[in-house]
């Protein structure tokens, strides 16, 4: 963050006394690190507590390590086995709507970006609407459609199970709320893309579809990779379409946030530590990837 | 006569003279809107227009629908007898006009103070400082997380017994406090821990707002004098503007989705009293009582809300050419 940013700081600090520019050195660190304990806190608290034994639980502060004999990975063992199916599940409809609203959005964004009609504008802002519609004010509808109308299960009951046809109604549902975040993403970096080549392209005899496959698919693979991992870990991350869709906690297609939710509740109160690590293994792969792709993802907030 | 054929020939695009000294042949109007920009872009945005058309706009239409039918329990929505019966219940039931409440307090108190220390993040992370890049990626980290796993975290956060925020507090000689389960205190608490989940998102715009500040005008500044608290407000804020709306909309997105964070808090649709918002009445309606009609015509007030919100960006996003 600090390469390219205008140092407004330093500049001044050249200016002012030395001792003076030192000591809001030091208070500005101070701050910094304040904000670090302040954000990491609730997570390193999740994390000790699930790998403590239950003395080690009683006899030391919630944030604290539980010492060399308090350690037990008995919650991780119990969570790994209630959640290991809902990630499975979870894997299977986001890695396929993840990459269906990306290829989607991008062909989205191009048709519009090509096009100088009138309605142009009109469809771009109900794809753009899209975005912000909230998700309740579609959710009995489209309970309703999967439930009794699409009749998913029966039409294709010959060659879907329920848990498939359940995974496949996800997908679809998440494909198609995807689509606006993504055509705004690519939309905004095609309205920059250098259209002389594409016309150049255009009056050598290529068609639409060959300008789109050799010319713009190339120069969008960044995009993709910022759209890939935002919207990825936006789907893994949902729970409203579980809830609903999916139903029960108990359906071989329930997704991880959905068991989750309803993990270790006993009848005097919660299991926290088995709570502390399914929470820890549900965010397991966006952690990932947003560890290892933090720059990436950082761009994709950037609406 | 003359004149009529000749608007006709117009018309009919013949004998226009063609300028890009392409092939002989005259198209004809077929050919001509064959070639044209709105159907050779179809291919490409209609079929993922249709898709979202179908599932999001059709399925708004349906939603009024059934908000108009006395639909609950099983069976199929009877849809020949149509009333504004559920928006006349709403006005009257108290339960509503909590929730719209909770709901606004909940959308104006989180978007401020997310606006807020999102800024202090920004203007904090914004120079010359070691591991900047480091500090932004443990600040922005709790956005990575779903509401479902943050709520777990806060949960632990806020236990009565030895929750660590009752530690923080009693080291002042106060508490301990039942965060949760205190009417007067829930809402708040739950508005805090969701700034701990989305400040670091304020802050990458306010990031990428502040790199694109040309440094000439700082200079300019520096010339005529400014010192840092006129340089914020003369330069630095005044070029957040648009940074701080775009945040703002997304902001109050996310806030009407804490529909997640509250069931996951609460172990169910029935946040404690004080919590309540309309996206929790919605699901608890529709889905924990059948109540599909009235759940329904609760779904039609939150999007009349959000529309409030869409409008206004949607247009300034078109006067500003960004559509």
């Amino acid at each position: 963050m600090s390469e390219g940013s205008v140092s407004m700081g330093q500049e001044t600090d050249d200016e002012t006394a030395f001792e003076g520019a030192t000591a809001r050195r030091v208070g500005l660190y101070a701050t910094l690190i304040g904000l670090v304990i302040f954000y990491l806190i609730p997570i390193e608290s999740g994390l000790v507590t699930s790998i403590k034994t239950s003395q080690a639980l009683i006899n030391t502060q919630p944030f604290a390590p539980p010492g060399p004999d308090g350690v037990t990975l008995e919650k991780w063992a119990f969570a790994f086995d209630a959640l290991g199916r809902g990630m499975v599940n979870s894997l299977l409809f986001t890695i396929p709507s993840t990459l269906l609203c990306a290829i989607l959005g991008s062909m989205a964004a191009y048709g519009l970006t090509l096009v100088n009609w009138r309605g142009q504008i009109a469809v771009f802002a109900l794809f753009i609407a899209g975005i912000f519609i909230p998700y309740q004010a579609v959710i009995v509808p489209l309970t309703q459609f999967w439930s009794q109308y699409a009749m998913l299960e029966y039409r294709l009951g010959l060659l879907l199970t329920s848990h498939q046809a359940t995974i496949l109604e996800l997908v679809i549902t998440h494909t198609a709320y995807g689509i606006p975040i993504c055509t705004l993403l690519f939309r905004s970096q095609y309205k920059t893309m250098s259209w002389e080549m594409i016309e150049a392209a255009k009056l050598d005899g290529a068609s639409v579809w060959r300008v789109y496959k050799r010319i713009v698919l190339p120069l969008s693979v960044p995009m993709f990779a910022v759209v890939f991992i935002f919207q990825f870990t936006q789907i893994w991350n949902e729970f409203l379409f579980s809830l609903t869709i999916i139903g029960s906690v108990s359906d071989p297609a329930a997704s991880a946030t959905l068991i989750l939710s309803g993990l270790g509740e006993a009848l005097e109160g919660v299991d926290y530590p088995l709570r502390m690590a399914g929470a820890l293994l549900t965010a397991l792969p966006t952690l990932l990837v947003y560890l290892l792709f933090a720059d990436k993802f950082a761009e994709g907030v950037q609406v | 006569m003359k004149r009529i054929l000749g608007f006709l020939r117009r018309v009919r695009g013949e004998g226009r003279a063609r300028t890009d000294g392409g092939t002989a042949e005259r198209q004809s109007t077929t050919e001509r809107w064959l070639d044209s920009d709105f159907v050779r872009s179809a291919p490409f945005w209609g079929p993922p227009f249709l898709l979202m058309g179908f599932f999001v706009y059709a399925a708004i239409g349906w939603n009024f629908l059934l908000s108009l039918t006395d639909f609950s329990g099983f069976g199929e929505p009877d849809y020949s007898s149509l009333s504004l019966d559920n928006y006349w219940t709403m006005l009257q039931d108290p339960g509503i006009w909590a929730a719209t409440r909770n709901t606004f307090v909940l959308l104006v108190a989180f978007t401020l103070a997310c606006l807020g220390v999102g800024l202090l993040l920004a203007l904090l992370l914004d120079r010359e400082i070691r591991f900047g890049r480091t500090l932004r990626t443990i600040y922005l980290l709790p956005f990575a997380l779903s509401f479902i796993v943050t709520a777990q975290f806060w949960r632990w956060m806020y236990n009565v017994n030895d929750g660590i925020v009752n530690q923080v507090v009693g080291v002042f000689g106060l508490g301990p406090y039942n965060w949760l389960g205190s009417p007067r205190l829930v809402l708040g608490a739950v508005i805090f821990a969701l700034v701990w989940q989305f400040s670091g998102y304020t802050m990458v715009i306010y990031l990428a707002a502040l790199r694109s500040i040309p440094t000439d005008q700082y200079e300019a500044a520096r010339v005529d004098g400014a010192n840092a608290v006129r340089m914020y407000r003369r330069v630095i804020i005044p070029q957040l503007r648009p940074a701080i709306v775009s945040a703002s909309v997304v902001l109050v997105l996310f806030a009407l989705k804490a529909f997640d964070f509250l069931y996951a808090t609460f172990d169910g649709y029935r946040p404690r009293r004080g919590a309540d918002i309309l996206a929790t009445k919605m699901v608890r309606e529709a889905f924990g009582r059948s109540e599909w009609a009235y759940g329904s015509a609760i779904a039609i007030a939150l999007f009349v809300l959000s529309l409030a919100v869409i409008a206004p960006y949607l247009y300034t996003q078109y006067k500003r050419g960004n559509l």
